[in-house]
């Protein structure tokens, strides 16, 4: 009667394994494999080469592109983390009652589920030229003339990867500051900590596994994004993503290919050093 | 009661603005909406009215967006059920530590850190070589499931390191099979948490962009509609139907939230009685 364990195991997982394995190896493998490919300006023909490797590695645009990709993802994660930090903080240590404390927490994910692109295009009446944030600023007379950069800029790209990846880090660090044991500060109280050094010593090193998970969210978010930085940049920035995104709709799939290869080995060396910091499935 | 520290009201003012920052470009849109018919993208409001609703009600002023709506509320659902009743099996296989769990975790870790593109462009050209046709609802269906699927993996983990083994215990004890075990005490307890991971299946899918790019064929969803839109139509109508899906998710937000507490509730009343006959 009893099956074995692992027979009702594996028969449980099947499931995932399969979609994993169609939608998710497959086109990895797929992937991997066009990027040896040719291509003409209307189709792609199978082959074994490595030009578009060599194209990828010897253009220095494609350098400059990566680089930037990485200055998105550094920037954005320093904001996200010292924002979802303190609203985590804020939460988990000064709000007192339990009902208060997920009603506010609801409060702040509400807008994860709601559509990327709208909140996306809610910035333009802000940030555009006679928009809010430059009409108000004329009216205090900060500014003479509208600010340029205000939108299609670098600026507008981080600001929206924060405004929409910030509840990446507050969900993940909120979990586990509410799992440090109460008695831990109180015992730092007591011993004469200050409220600063409780937060450094105490609270800091023992909500690292969420700022981990955070950042892999973050990170990952960021860098493999084309289309926040498409949209706010009005195409004038780009990132790794967009190279592959204009690749694509040029037709040119096996240079898409070849660059999504290097990204994806990008960003599975950043996430695996990352993981190493932290075990995923025990800080859930 | 002890007094709130000064490093209390700075925390809750910087709460505040963070709020205001999360919300206010949405309710910048919500009152832009209401631009009367003669107003552009921005303040000043020229104007109150329902001008931009009502245009987005004629098929021939924008793409084909109550189909496309139509599309993204089915895709959403099968996607829901989906991720519901593949991470339930997923999250019972990976308590038994089965092996070769360890490669299916790492795999669906891979399938959370991805890039959206590379699913969209490697299941294009799948696809595209076996001349299959593209279809939300096969292509689609599938690449929304890779992003879906490790959400509600990663939910069962956190439900069943919470689970206390002893009532599985009781009820095998009692001569209850796997299967009933699963059914009538698994199942019961776990549901509330079922509710989220539907929630998360249904509005992942429904918001989901990059995944359904190159995916989703002739027939556009929503979120590929408003996007198209943004490209092309200057006027505050995109507003008026960001504004509409915005509280549509609101909406099913505020479902899953009332079935939380109804079920909890019934709980209540149903359920435990320990410690009553004290």
């Amino acid at each position: 009667m009893a099956m074995s364990r692992h027979v009702t195991g594996w028969l449980q997982a099947v499931p995932l394994t399969v979609v994993l394995g169609c939608f998710l190896i497959a086109p990895i493998i797929m992937i991997v494999v066009v990027s040896f490919w040719g291509a003409t300006e209307f189709s792609i023909y199978p082959a074994f080469q490595f030009d578009n490797y060599s194209y990828l590695f010897g253009s220095a645009v494609v350098w400059k592109v990566f680089f930037a990709t990485f200055k998105y993802a550094f920037i954005t994660w320093a904001f996200t983390l010292a924002i979802g930090f303190t609203v985590a903080y804020f939460l988990a240590f000064h709000v007192r009652t339990q009902s208060m404390q997920i009603a506010l927490f609801l409060l702040c994910t509400i807008p994860f589920w709601t559509s990327n692109i709208i909140r996306m295009i809610s910035w333009i009446p802000f940030l555009g030229r006679n928009g809010i944030a430059n009409s108000t600023l004329i009216s205090w007379g900060v500014i003479d003339e509208p600010l340029e950069w205000l939108l299609y800029s670098d600026f507008s790209v981080i600001l929206a990867f924060v405004h929409l990846y910030t509840l990446f880090m507050v969900v993940p660090i909120f979990n586990t500051m509410m799992r440090i044991d109460r008695s831990l500060i109180e015992a730092a109280v007591d011993n004469g900590a200050t409220a600063m050094q409780t937060l450094r010593h105490v609270i800091l090193p023992l909500t690292k596994p969420g700022i981990m998970i955070g950042t892999i969210f973050v990170v990952t978010l960021v860098m493999g994004d084309f289309i926040t930085v498409r949209f706010m940049s009005g195409s004038q920035k780009a990132n790794v993503g967009r190279l592959i995104s204009n690749d694509i709709s040029l037709l040119q799939y096996p240079s898409a290919a070849a660059t999504s290869v290097v990204l994806l080995i990008t960003v599975l060396i950043v996430i695996g050093i990352l993981l190493r910091f932290v075990n995923i499935r025990k800080e859930l | 009661m002890e007094k709130r520290s000064l490093s209390f009201y700075v925390l809750a003012a910087f709460f505040g603005l963070f709020v205001l920052f999360l919300y206010g470009p949405t309710l910048t849109i919500g009152i832009l909406s209401f631009q009367g018919p003669t107003g552009g993208l921005t303040f000043p409001m020229r104007g109150v009215s329902l001008h931009w609703f009502r245009e987005l009600f004629e098929q021939q002023a924008v793409g084909d967006i109550w189909g496309a709506f139509r599309r993204s509320f089915a895709l959403g659902l099968m996607v829901m059920v989906t991720t519901v009743v593949v991470s339930v099996m997923s999250g019972l296989a990976f308590r038994k530590r089965f092996k070769g769990s360890g490669v299916l975790f790492y795999m669906a870790i891979t399938s959370l850190v991805i890039p959206s593109i590379l699913i969209s462009l490697g299941v294009g050209l799948i696809f595209n070589q076996l001349g299959l046709k593209i279809h939300w609802a096969t292509s689609g269906f599938g690449s929304q499931l890779t992003w879906t699927l490790p959400f509600g993996l990663l939910i069962m983990f956190a439900v069943f390191n919470r689970f206390d083994k002893s009532y599985e215990e009781a009820a095998r004890d009692q001569g209850a099979t796997q299967w009933q075990t699963i059914r009538h005490v698994v199942l019961p307890i776990i549901a509330p948490s079922l509710i989220g991971v539907a929630l998360f299946g249904f509005t992942l899918s429904y918001d989901e962009f990059a995944r359904t790019l190159l995916t989703s064929g002739s027939y556009n969803t929503l979120p590929l509609e408003v996007f198209g839109m943004t490209t092309n139509v200057t006027t505050p109508v995109i507003y008026a139907l960001g504004t509409l899906t915005t509280l549509f998710s609101f909406g099913i937000i505020g479902v899953f939230l009332i079935s939380v507490r109804i079920m909890a509730k019934r709980r209540a009343k149903m359920g435990n009685d320990a410690g009553k006959a004290v």
